[in-house]
């Protein structure tokens, strides 16, 4: 691949995640309810996550469990003993001012650290590199009245405040927004497949996103809301950048917020230096230790990952390894195809049908799969529907956007709107014969060159709508110029 | 209690007292008198339907008023806490209430438990009742100060670096530091919570016990607590220390230690020889550096653990419309914190900092270990060791007031127990000049039973327990 350079080879990003361990039921020390969403401010609290003083942490092991079996699925080496530190610093989301943590400096010992996976990018198999995996408590959401910067006035919601949330570091591996974007999406289905976070959630899967290009300084976009706005912000970053040293002006070192509404990146603070956090041993909570039996038996429990689901639906409905890869980074994507294939229908159509007008179409309307009301019995209806040769390919293409949105049958959605295929030869007949007369031009091109019956067939399609069977339109075209043909040659 | 009187009269007479001596003591900062009474009236209520009370029922308690009590003032004698109340219990609170004690009010502390002399209140000085022109000790001055003026019965202070035993040896009164891990910390508001433990401040060496025993025992809520059978410390109390070996440190009695405090604790010494146990000098090499080790960890910790005092969620705030989040934090805490506070904070933020945590926060929790394998050695050999409480004798209010380095010296007996999580427990070994002079029982962790024994056999072949401050009642 040629590259100027501002390419491809010249940009590098390195991705901090911060995940949400959503299938917890409490907190990550406390035992206040971790079901923030939609419910009253502060009404989901404790003197512990509030930061009352003489609180006192307790940590909560299943939490420990579910980080743990991230780190086995990320490939992460596991110490035998782990401990938390606090992240000292001052915001007002912090309800005492420091976030208990781990590190992997100062004496710290990670949850877990130098792991990897492997994302599919363009047909080929590349590693990001995985520096730590490791537990920290959620600070309280903050709640502005318009924008960061216009806000007159900060509320404090401190429901969020002591959720677990894992955070996932990256080596800066990935080179590209859409890099970043499959990465994550891969994560997200790992964590899915482990049954850990519901990446659906609003606000469950956030990031922190470092970028440098041309071996410039490192910019840092904090606190991107979620994983689809990761490759937005970092597509205009870039550019930001690139246009700044196509001027001759050079990269600060800095802190950038990402506005959403606006699709820009704000100066946060510019970094003379790293921030200091002041780590230290948090020793209110005991050190954890990690036996080996207890990885045993939590590796014994793994549920079957993308990697290895990717592999089993090449093998079982030998789907070629590219259409396995884009259903698997997904996890809802999946689990759909596979309900599709057992209610009977062929794995390579289901998948055809996914991978390209599905996502396309969940693309266009910014939604998730699980978003919808789509269902696997739809599609499963709406190709019976073609087999059978109600509709055509085009009429189904037509009303998936519509099934999608309102979760409707395609049955009714066709039968609603008229758009059974028509396949009585009479009514075809009829209706080539007023195409013929309607466009005597194109009907003489014909006669001499074959290729010009598609445009006769075009025509009929939109005369119908797309409802004409276009095998049985073809044969009939075909014997309508034949009969001229004859006519014209025996006078 | 013995049922000779109720809990009404026994309380009342506590206030009675309070009356009569508070204006001159100031060893409390909030005073529960009503709910005192409301509460010892449900205790003679029982009594008299015949139900079966606690083992403190009607005994009035003064808690430190850094201990969380749901519902009343706990202010850590703070500004920044002066209107915080509290919407939980801490589990020693909950301990003493399911036991029928009666709580009667919250005591004097330096702010934030950091002091030697309980001059470092916000709510001004407590004043020692042996003479009130001298400092009750300090941090739990108040406590102390308390149950030696016969404002209470019973009272729990806290105990970092021997905030416990140096106000009860000042006030002459029995201090104990349990073991870390032994009683549990929530609802403690911290200060430096890998050292601190909560523990009883009482007359005699039997009520010590008899509180230790209720307080202490595992807490789910606090992580640090210790699984490990509840036990009866007065159990231990035989009037009996023969075959018992003591060790005396000759660290202790080298630099600083007055010679009268020496003097007193070598008769000590020969008191208990006397009584059938054995004694022989040894050493802790690494004593030296245990006080400055000390004070990086403590005030390292205090730095993170004050950072919560933002006057966002409670207590003290400067609410001013021109002031961003930042400079609020700030204002607030300029305005909420006294000086040795904020000496604290900052001597701790640097000593956290990078480049300098290697230098000095490391190197002070490596130093922790050396004097934890040193009393580790000794412990192979002795039962206690036995070491004065503090260096001097109860000094004037006022005259270590502007040398923190001074008033830090004074820690150097307690602290080291702190920092090798051992327990301690201080009893009186005599008085110099009218004042009284401590002498520290020293246990390895856990061995509670044995220091009590060891100073209830001494109070009980020593006159000192009876001896009471000359404070009369106006
Ligand atoms: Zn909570």
């Amino acid at each position: 691949m040629k590259t100027d350079r501002f390419g491809i080879e010249s940009v590098k990003i390195g991705l901090e995640a911060h995940c949400q361990l959503t299938s917890l039921k409490t907190k990550l020390f406390c035992s206040c309810s971790a079901d923030y969403r939609g419910k009253k401010p502060n009404t989901l609290v404790c003197p512990v996550c509030l930061g009352i003083p003489g609180s006192l942490p307790v940590l909560n092991l299943r939490a420990v469990e579910l980080a743990l079996m991230v780190a086995l699925a990320l490939n992460c080496k596991i110490p035998n003993e782990t401990f938390f530190f606090r992240k000292n610093y001052y915001y007002p989301d912090m309800s005492k001012n420091f976030q208990i943590s781990q590190y992997d400096r100062a004496g710290g010992n990670p949850l877990s650290v130098d792991g990897s996976v492997y994302i599919r990018v363009d047909h080929k198999r590349k590693k990001i590199k995985i520096r730590r995996v490791h537990l920290e408590e959620d600070p309280a959401r903050l709640v502005y009245t318009g924008t960061i910067d216009a806000s007159p006035y900060t509320l404090i919601d401190y429901n969020r405040s002591g959720v677990a949330l894992l955070e996932i570091v990256t080596d800066p591996d990935l080179s590209s927004p859409r890099e970043a974007r499959i990465f994550l999406q891969k994560l997200r289905s790992i964590l899915e497949h482990l049954g850990v976070s519901n990446g659906g959630l609003e606000g469950a899967m956030r990031c922190d996103a470092n970028i440098s290009i041309i071996g410039g300084p490192r910019v840092e976009i904090k606190n991107i809301s979620s994983f689809k706005e990761v490759e937005r912000a970092l597509n205009f970053e870039i550019a930001r950048q690139k246009d700044l040293v196509s001027k001759g002006i050079s990269v600060k070192q800095e802190t950038r917020h990402w506005d959403e509404t606006r699709r820009v990146t704000i100066s946060l603070r510019i970094k003379e230096e790293e921030q200091d956090y002041r780590y230290f041993p948090e020793l209110d909570l005991i050190p954890i230790n990690i036996t080996k039996s207890w990885l045993e038996q939590l590796k014994s429990k793994m549920p079957e990952l993308p990697d290895a689901r990717r592999i089993r639906l090449t093998k079982e409905y030998g789907l070629p390894s590219y259409d396995a890869e884009v259903l698997t980074s997904d996890k809802s994507l999946a689990d759909f195809f596979e309900s599709c294939v057992k209610l009977g229908k062929a794995p390579k159509t289901v998948s055809n049908w996914l991978m390209t007008d599905v996502l396309r179409c969940l693309h266009n309307f910014n939604l998730e799969l699980t978003e919808t009301k789509f269902t696997p019995e739809q599609l499963v209806e709406m190709i019976t529907l073609i087999e059978d040769g109600v509709i055509s390919g085009k009429i189904a293409k037509m009303i998936l956007p519509e099934m999608i949105k309102t979760g409707e049958s395609p049955r009714l959605i066709v039968k609603e709107r008229g758009l059974v295929k028509i396949s009585g030869r009479e009514e075809l007949q009829l209706l080539i014969g007023q195409v013929c007369e309607e466009n005597p031009d194109a009907v003489k091109d014909a006669l001499k060159d074959e290729k010009a019956i598609h445009f006769l067939i075009g025509k009929l399609m939109q005369k119908t709508r797309g409802r004409a069977d276009p095998k049985l339109a073809d044969e009939l075209i075909r014997a309508h110029l034949a009969l001229l043909k004859s006519r014209v040659s025996t006078p | 209690m013995t049922g000779e009187i109720s809990a009404v009269e026994c309380v009342s007479s506590v206030f009675q007292r309070i009356r009569e001596v508070e204006d001159r003591v100031h060893a409390f900062i909030t005073l529960t008198e009503e709910l005192a009474l409301k509460k010892a009236q449900e205790v003679d209520n029982k009594v008299s339907r015949g139900e079966k009370v606690g083992k403190l029922a009607g005994i009035p308690i003064a808690i430190k008023d850094n201990i969380c009590t749901e519902g009343i003032r706990t202010t850590c004698s703070s500004k920044m806490l002066c209107n915080f109340i509290p919407p939980y219990d801490a589990t020693v609170v909950q301990r003493i209430k399911e036991e029928d004690a009666v709580i009667i009010g919250k005591t004097n502390m330096d702010e934030f438990a950091m002091g030697t002399s309980t001059e470092l209140s916000y709510f001004g000085p407590t004043h020692n009742p042996w003479e009130l022109s001298r400092v009750a000790g300090g941090s739990s001055g108040g406590s102390a100060a308390a149950v030696a003026a016969g404002e209470a019965i019973l009272a729990l202070g806290s105990d970092t670096g021997g905030s416990i035993r140096c106000p009860a040896s000042f006030c002459s009164v029995v201090g104990l530091k349990p073991t870390y891990g032994l009683v549990s910390r929530f609802g403690l508001i911290a200060y430096a919570n890998s050292l601190e433990q909560i523990g009883p401040l009482a007359r005699d060496v039997y009520d010590c016990a008899l509180l230790l025993s209720v307080i202490a025992g595992y807490d789910p809520k606090d992580s640090t607590s210790v699984n490990i059978p509840q036990k009866d410390y007065t159990r231990f109390l035989a009037n009996d220390i023969r075959g018992i070996k003591i060790g005396v440190p000759k660290e202790y009695f080298e630099v600083g230690t007055d010679p009268s405090v020496a003097k007193c604790l070598w008769n000590g010494i020969t008191k208990l020889e006397s009584l059938g146990a054995s004694y022989e000098e040894t050493s802790l090499p690494n004593l030296a550096y245990s006080l400055p080790a000390y004070y990086l960890i403590a005030m390292a910790e205090a730095s993170s653990n004050l950072a919560r005092y933002d006057g966002v969620r409670y207590g003290f705030r400067v609410d001013r419309d021109d002031l961003d989040w930042s400079e609020a934090f700030s204002e607030t805490r300029r305005i909420g914190f006294g000086t040795e506070v904020k000496r604290r904070i900052i001597l701790g933020t640097y000593a956290l900092t990078a480049g300098y945590y290697n230098r000095y926060y490391l190197k002070a929790l490596k130093i922790r270990t050396l004097i934890r394998r040193d009393f580790e050695r000794a412990f192979r050999k002795f039962d206690v060791l036995i070491a004065p409480t503090m260096p001097i004798p109860p000094f004037k209010i006022g005259e270590k007031i502007n040398d923190p380095l001074a008033m830090y010296m004074c820690d150097i007996d307690t602290v080291p127990v702190n920092l090798a999580g051992c327990c301690g427990v201080t009893v009186t070994c005599n008085f110099v000049n009218g004042l009284p002079i401590g002498m520290q029982i020293i246990g390895k962790p856990f061995d509670e039973g044995a220091i009590l024994r060891v100073a209830y056999t001494f109070e009980q072949n020593t006159p000192f327990k009876d001896v009471r401050p000359p404070l009369r009642g106006r």
